[in-house]
């Protein structure tokens, strides 16, 4: 069982971003980067199917410049048994990552491609759906529960009313959802293991002609600050007045 | 040929996007994967597809694609289910996507929230056709107009995913993104039994529906499908009670378009007093049940 678990560097989710004063882009200064959350609860739930099958051989691949081999070194670290480093400094949109990934899932014909369901940059939750339509595997967006068997998936997926359980022939593409697992901490003795690693550098077989482009950033308008009220009444009475209730 | 697909998997969700196909401005159809399609809102031709079920995303999308295939703009509510499809379909066709559209300068500017709502971008469109996920709170509804054709499409499909089970936990209450009130708990409703009764019962008597935070979920108060928030479901209620929650960025970005927010925190600090319209520092274990009395009377 071939696990491939893409995963994308981020900028620390947990650092308040502005756009630069002129709108090109993001102000990146004495920002951290680190592997997206939801690209983590991938790695994370594959190690997990590979402590239940010891069969299961999980590759990480990341594609961007050079600075991806720390993100790649997390994943490594959590568990991941090799990694795939594909170098370039292009610009890839998701349409781009979805056919660089479906080049590299043809070569390396894993059962699943497990990723996370969005980055936190960006947040466009497309790449994964894309990949599945480019290599005609069915696809489980939102999971919150994986269960493998032989060549099938069952994976429990969070819906806009509830929840479903799908099963999937293998291969096929399924996205992680916040609840699907917590990723673990990582002792110091995985990340001295994870140096030893195998890591792959390679350069991008595809050249990518972006499908979009960001042309301005901009910081949201603020709501204006509101009022403090004193009681219930009070409540009432304003929420009366705005024509709220 | 520039024209624009509204897909709506439930009827009202063509009447949500009317606003958006209004400023869009190209001529437009909708395809309804539900016999309840509003047929006076401007559109040329509603496509009704009738379906007992709608199949896992693979298949929905494959059935879809000679469907759209005449379309330079491909719409949807934004939602779970239309991002699982859309995706798939603009990989399928070859064809650039914009998710959570809140507002547009032309046909391809499209404007987004990215890094969890600290970011509005501004995308331009390289590539046609454009699938976009629209959040219908920037674009008012237009007034009626105009009467549609109607035509009746069968659909062959198969997905290699099969729905083995389903669980939905919709109720009696309104549907979370639809809903002119929410009322919303967070972390200190202690379990859920006191939350349903606390916030469940003020949105009953409201006639509103039931929101969450992620703390909340996260600690198995209140279920998933209640979360608001970046990674939740994005509302816009005209009256949003926020009770106990403190203010989060992601729980803000899912609720900033909300005309009127009331906060109910004991904590004078909370964040979300510099968001809310109308903050009220109280305990809500008083707050609440006192303001359910007087609203009765």
């Amino acid at each position: 069982m071939k696990i491939l678990v893409p995963v994308k560097r981020v900028v620390d989710p947990y650092a308040k971003v502005r756009p630069l004063p002129d709108g090109s882009g993001l102000d990146l200064g004495n920002v951290k980067f680190e592997i997206n959350p939801f690209d983590e609860i991938a790695v994370e739930e594959a190690v997990r199917q590979k402590e239940k099958d010891p069969s299961v051989e999980i590759t990480v691949v990341s594609i961007g410049t050079a600075e991806c081999e720390d993100q790649l070194r997390k994943a490594l670290a959590i568990g991941a048994d090799k990694a795939i480093l594909i170098e370039t400094t292009a610009v890839f949109d998701s349409p781009g990552i979805a056919g660089e990934l479906a080049e590299l899932a043809k070569e390396l014909s894993p059962d699943i491609i497990l990723m996370g369901k969005q980055a936190t940059d960006d947040d466009c939750n497309q790449a994964a759906q894309m990949l599945a339509a480019k290599l005609d595997w069915p696809q489980a967006t939102f999971a919150s529960k994986v269960v493998l068997s032989g060549q099938s998936a069952s994976v429990t997926r969070e819906t806009d009313s509830g929840e479903e359980t799908l099963q999937l022939p293998l291969p096929a593409v399924i996205t992680s959802d916040l609840r699907l697992n917590e990723p673990r901490y990582i002792a110091l003795p995985g990340i001295i293991k994870a140096r030893s690693k195998p890591l792959d550098r390679r350069p991008a077989k595809t050249s990518p002609s972006p499908k979009t482009r960001i042309a301005f950033m901009e910081t949201p308008a603020a709501r204006s600050a509101g009022r403090k009220i004193a009681n219930v009444d009070e409540l009432l009475s304003a929420l009366k007045e705005r024509g709220a209730l | 040929m520039s024209r624009l697909l509204l897909i709506a998997f439930q009827g009202h969700e063509a009447e949500q996007l009317s606003g958006f196909a209004q400023k869009l401005g190209l001529p437009y159809d909708v395809l309804s994967l539900d016999s309840k399609a509003a047929l006076d809102l401007g559109a040329d031709l509603v496509i009704q597809v009738a379906l007992s079920d709608i199949p896992p995303a693979d298949g929905l999308a494959k059935g879809l694609q000679p469907i759209v295939a005449p379309y330079s703009h491909i719409a949807a509510v934004s939602n779970m289910a239309t991002k699982d499809v859309l995706a798939r379909l603009a990989g399928l066709c070859d064809g650039s996507m914009v998710t959570d559209a809140v507002d547009l300068d032309s046909p391809t500017l499209f404007k987004r929230p990215m890094v969890a709502g600290s970011v509005i971008a501004t995308v331009k469109v390289l590539a046609l056709p454009v699938f976009l996920t629209v959040r219908p709170a920037g674009f008012p509804k237009p007034a009626k107009q105009g009467t549609s054709q109607t035509s009746q499409v069968s659909l062959v499909l198969k997905s290699k995913a099969s729905r083995i089970d389903s669980t939905s936990r919709g109720g009696a209450r309104p549907d979370l993104s639809q809903a002119k009130v929410v009322v919303s708990g967070g972390r200190p409703l202690k379990d859920a039994a006191t939350f349903e009764q606390v916030i469940g019962g003020l949105a009953d008597q409201l006639g509103g529906a039931v929101g969450a935070t992620r703390a909340a979920v996260d600690s198995g108060i209140a279920p998933n499908e209640l979360q608001v928030g970046q990674t939740g479901k994005i509302v816009a209620p005209d009256l949003y009670i926020a009770a106990g929650i403190s203010g989060s960025t992601q729980h803000m970005a899912g609720i900033k378009d909300s005309k009127t927010i009331v906060a109910i925190n004991k904590d004078p600090d909370a964040p979300i007093f510099e968001f809310a319209d109308l903050g009220l520092v109280a305990d809500l274990y008083q707050a609440i049940p006192e303001l359910r009395e007087k609203l009765g009377k």
